[in-house]
């Protein structure tokens, strides 16, 4: 493969892993402190839906950022009071957000676009455009999250308690921190960075909504957490391989390797999950969770 | 004063309320979307309960439920939480897919057994990984069932397109089978008991999903084996300190779980499509998880709110039909308020109806034991 094919294949990556990296880190933030969330997917659909609506409406870029970050936060606060306040099933919640914004955005854009659920497509400044190298502004919010989020979680008190309530609750609660407050800055930080990543998805990368425009990549960002094994910087590393699986395998189709012949795309698209099912199991390393991420923390009295 | 709610408002009026909720949500949705939800409740009930015809397609949806909700309540039981019931139909419609094909010529009393065999085979195999992956290696259920659904997926796309698609088609699907592997349909049995129903694709499967509900009853509660299982659900440390093989129960459990999820094929591929078609699932398996939440874990429950589901299917697909601006996703939303209300905020009615039931009747016998 030739110089520019290369360049093509890794701008192609960066693109494809700049959602998988906002939900990535997500689900980071909200299992570092202790809330588990399969609800990503539905998280950025959601925010695809109101960030592309809202853009079209206005005909801001910006604007649509914004629609998309409280569509994601409201339902991030649905999970958050669903499994902090009610300490209701974590998977369930996050399930049920996934169904809630599969449907309610095919629906609304039906009836609101008439086009079978897609919004119209967005122009000019209605959309995020290149502004540095090739980059735009979503990506470089994204990429510097990485950081941010790196610092903030172990360079601060704030993230020394965030990790702590994913760990041993209860200990915090005896240093006289509140769980559910730490909690709920977790499941928050998680649904603006699912806002970001929608956004991204529906005026930046694409221009405008198509209904179920995730595909899965809210369930391939789960897979990426479990590799980057709830770390910040790994997990940029971890959304860009992913990201380049998925350029190679569009480049791929129908290209004979030698001495491997043709590989067929669905090997490539099942290879995420398939080392996250080896990594989970110890079979090549181990991926260990916060150990109290999935119970809800009910306060002694 | 009383303390927990009389047994009957526990199984029947919280889950009404849930149902209700949920539709009066719906309801303000539909008002949103500028159309009447009186009118669209109307429609949905008469398109599926108001005609022999929409009564059977009904009932074709409701066996699908059935035997997803059941996979995931035998799971439940045992505390596992299987969301993969999706991925192991999937790999149930290829076990009976691959019988179906490999066996054209045989007669329909030896090839349905063994097709019946194949795809329950394949749910409980994909389905027995994960369970084998978490009593041996620790592995969380939830995350490798989510990866096993994603790998079904590619599995079956990469099988259809490339390797079972009939030859000269450019559909990813396989060649229909011979009649010989085709499920009894039921429209010549109900039209014997005067309704007239023609071209529904009710077939026998629904029969055995009623059959498959009454077997997980024994199951889990007549068996030893259901002893363990609910043991270890209780309470998974009493159930290893009491002599409770957990790995091996963890193991047949979703076994059994990937089994039911297998039924889902008999309905679709054998008794409705009688072809192997891609993403023929369409989302029952998630499905499955709203009604067994809805059930109570319970085949009774399940049973009747797979009748729900039906029902909104059903209804649902005819207020498409009559009202193009209400799409066939409203089910979807109903389905995740269903979710959320009787799963996530499952708390949420009990202590405002204890309240009122205090109120009504203050004065109820107390027990020796209180206070």
């Amino acid at each position: 493969m030739e110089m520019g094919s290369a360049l093509i294949i890794l701008e192609s990556g960066l693109r494809l892993a700049i959602p998988l990296l906002c939900a990535c880190l997500a689900g980071l933030w909200s299992e570092r402190a202790g809330i588990i969330d399969i609800g990503l997917e539905g998280k950025m659909l959601a925010a695809a839906f109101a960030g592309a609506a809202l853009a079209h409406f206005t005909g801001s870029a910006w604007l649509g950022l914004i629609g998309a970050l409280l569509a994601s936060l409201a339902l991030a606060l649905l999970h958050g009071f669903a499994t902090i306040h009610r300490s209701g099933n974590q998977i369930v919640s996050g399930m049920a957000i996934n169904m809630i914004a599969a449907g309610l955005t095919a629906l609304i854009g039906a009836a609101w676009f008439g086009q079978g659920g897609r919004t119209p497509s967005l122009q000019g400044p209605a959309r995020f455009e290149p502004i540095w190298l090739g980059m735009d502004a979503l990506t470089l919010l994204a990429l510097l999250s990485v950081p941010i989020s790196w610092f903030a979680l172990y360079q601060t008190r704030f993230g020394l308690r965030l990790r702590a309530a994913g760990e041993n609750p209860s200990a915090l609660e005896t240093a006289g921190v509140g769980v559910a407050m730490i909690r709920y800055c977790g499941v928050m930080i998680c649904g603006v960075l699912c806002g970001l990543g929608g956004a991204y998805l529906a005026i930046a990368q694409a221009a405008g909504f198509l209904p179920q425009m995730t595909a899965g990549k809210g369930f391939i960002a789960l897979a990426a957490l479990v590799f980057a094994k709830w770390r910040p910087l790994p997990s940029l590393l971890t959304c860009m391989l992913f990201g380049l699986l998925d350029a190679t395998s569009i480049r791929l189709q129908g290209v004979s390797l030698p001495g491997l012949g043709q590989i067929p795309v669905q090997a490539i698209q099942a290879l995420p999950y398939v080392l996250t099912v080896i990594l989970l199991a110890g079979f090549v390393g181990r991926a260990i969770p916060p150990a109290a991420a999935g119970l809800p923390y009910v306060k002694e009295n | 004063m009383r303390r927990s709610l009389p047994i009957w408002a526990d199984v029947a009026l919280i889950p009404l309320i849930n149902v209700v909720a949920a539709f009066l949500i719906s309801g303000l949705v539909v008002l949103a979307i500028g159309e009447s939800p009186i009118e669209a409740l109307r429609l949905m009930i008469m398109g599926s309960l108001g005609s022999p015809e929409g009564l059977a397609f009904t009932l074709y949806y409701s066996t699908n439920f059935i035997f997803t909700g059941l996979s995931v309540a035998l799971a439940y039981r045992a505390g596992l939480f299987n969301i993969g019931a999706e991925g192991q139909a999937y790999l149930g419609g290829l076990g009976a897919a691959l019988v179906c094909l490999a066996l054209p010529d045989w007669p329909a009393f030896l090839l349905l057994p063994l097709a019946i065999i194949g795809a329950g085979l394949f749910g409980a195999f994909w389905a027995m990984i994960p369970g084998w992956l978490l009593a041996r290696r620790g592995s969380h259920i939830v995350i490798t069932t989510i990866m096993f659904n994603w790998i079904a997926t590619s599995l079956m796309s990469y099988l259809l397109v490339n390797v079972l698609r009939a030859p000269g088609s450019m559909q990813p699907e396989t060649r229909g089978f011979s009649a010989s592997a085709h499920l009894p349909n039921l429209d010549g049995m109900l039209t014997g008991l005067g309704l007239k129903i023609s071209n529904s694709p009710l077939n026998i499967s629904f029969l055995f999903a009623l059959i498959a509900a009454l077997y997980v009853w024994l199951v889990i509660w007549h068996t030893r084996l259901g002893y363990e299982i609910r043991t270890l659900g209780a309470n998974p440390g009493a159930a290893d300190y009491a002599g409770v093989p957990t790995a091996k129960i963890i193991v047949i459990t979703m076994g059994l779980s990937g089994l039911m999820a297998g039924g889902l094929a008999l309905n679709e591929v054998l008794g409705a499509q009688h072809r192997l078609l891609l993403d023929f699932t369409s989302g029952y398996g998630f499905v499955g998880i709203a009604v067994a939440l809805m059930g109570r874990a319970h085949p009774f429950g399940v049973v009747c709110a797979a009748l729900l589901f039906g029902i909104l299917y059903q209804g649902g697909s005819e207020l498409a039909f009559d009202q193009p601006k209400i799409t066939r996703d409203m089910i979807v939303v109903i389905q995740g308020l269903v979710v959320l209300f009787a799963g996530a905020l499952e708390g949420l009615w009990r202590r405002p109806l204890l309240a009122l039931f205090n109120l009504v009747s203050p004065h109820q016998p107390q027990t020796e034991t209180e206070r």
